[in-house]
């Protein structure tokens, strides 16, 4: 297959967590959007790599990894500390930082 | 036969990625990550990113689903009305999520310009020469060499990432004293809490940290509080947060810096 096709693969991945973010309202499903926003990249990344024959692509595919592994962590925590507060779950409604 | 699996796998994960912006509950959310996690690993495959592809499947669609599993049975995300996706509360929101929908449409247009109608010739090939071996493109030896002297300093600052994130992690989601210690949470203390001989390895004393004298402490307290059931707290109570009976008495403490 050409390395096009999987480009257009990425970009549609990426648009779709990008509108996902943009829609939904669960703090969960914004970040599982965002997971595929990173994923789409991800892919890009990846077919690039395979394009010129170079593994610098796919060393930075695996730090992409990292990084998003660090903002499950973050996101996730910070979900479960709103519950235990007893805030509402709901993007919509946390829109003051207050304490 | 690399056609009909790619055709099958890019499928698979535009599926999951609709599923992900798509289902309303958040589980059934996670569930279609999971496959687009798989099928999008199939792909790696296909572009000769062997290693890639079982740290995608291993760690993303193993380790960190769980997590996301976890998460949603522990909060129990509130399930979306049906038609409530694209509508929105009120004529504002409406327009807000229809926006966001024509915007994700224009990001599409915009990616697929710049990805697919750039000058690069080669982005209609099919890649670089591939030659199997046991060192040779994407394997794990490959990947290995390249991170261990090209990209040392980038392992490094990933691997001091990651601890500053699972630091954090503990920090955020770590169990405060005072702010949420309801009737539900003291029953679990049980008078034989106090019996029992101290440091006896119970699984209360491992995951709460409950010592012999923070059960006794408690157990007075909830006894002390029992007739009218909420201490009073002048600072808690100017708040108005929505606290639980607790603040139990003596262990109430200000350090809640949220």
């Amino acid at each position: 297959m050409a390395i096009g096709w999987y480009l257009a693969v990425s970009a549609i991945v990426f648009a779709l967590g990008a509108a996902g973010v943009m829609v939904r309202r669960n703090p969960l499903v914004v970040l599982l959007c965002l997971e595929l926003m990173l994923n789409g990249a991800n892919l890009a990344l990846i077919a690039f790599a395979r394009m010129w024959g170079n593994g610098d692509g796919q060393i930075l595919a695996i730090v992409v990894m990292t990084v998003a592994a660090c903002e499950v962590c973050i996101g996730l925590g910070m979900i479960v500390a709103i519950h235990r507060r007893r805030l509402p779950v709901d993007v919509d409604e946390l829109r003051e930082l207050q304490g | 036969m690399s056609a009909v699996l790619f055709f099958i796998a890019g499928f698979g994960a535009i599926a999951g990625a609709v599923g992900v912006v798509m289902l309303r509950d958040p589980f059934y959310a996670v569930l279609a990550l999971v496959g687009h996690l798989l099928a999008l690993a199939v792909l790696f495959l296909l572009l000769r990113a062997e290693f890639v592809a079982a740290v995608q499947v291993v760690v993303y669609a193993g380790a960190v689903m769980v997590l996301y599993v976890f998460v949603v049975a522990y909060v129990g995300g509130r399930e979306e009305p049906v038609g409530d996706l694209l509508r929105g509360r009120g004529p504002a929101g409406a327009q807000l999520r229809l926006g966001a929908a024509i915007l994700g449409g224009a990001l599409l247009v915009e990616l697929l310009i710049a990805l697919l109608g750039t000058g690069l010739k080669a982005v209609g090939g099919e890649g670089a020469p591939y030659a199997p071996g046991p060192h040779a493109y994407g394997t794990p030896a490959y990947i290995g060499e390249l991170l261990l002297t090209k990209f040392l300093i980038v392992f490094e600052v990933a691997s001091f990432l990651l601890t500053v994130a699972a630091v954090g992690a503990v920090v955020l989601a770590r169990r405060r004293i005072g702010l949420e210690e309801d009737e539900e949470e003291r029953e679990r203390l049980t008078p034989l809490d106090l019996l029992r001989p101290r440091e006896s390895g119970t699984m209360a004393e491992g995951v709460g940290g409950v010592s012999y004298e923070a059960a006794l402490a408690r157990a007075q307290s909830a006894a002390e509080s029992m007739p009218d059931g909420r201490p009073s707290d002048p600072g808690r109570a100017s708040s108005g947060e929505p606290v639980g009976a607790g603040a139990g008495a003596g262990s109430a403490s200000e350090g809640d810096g949220w």
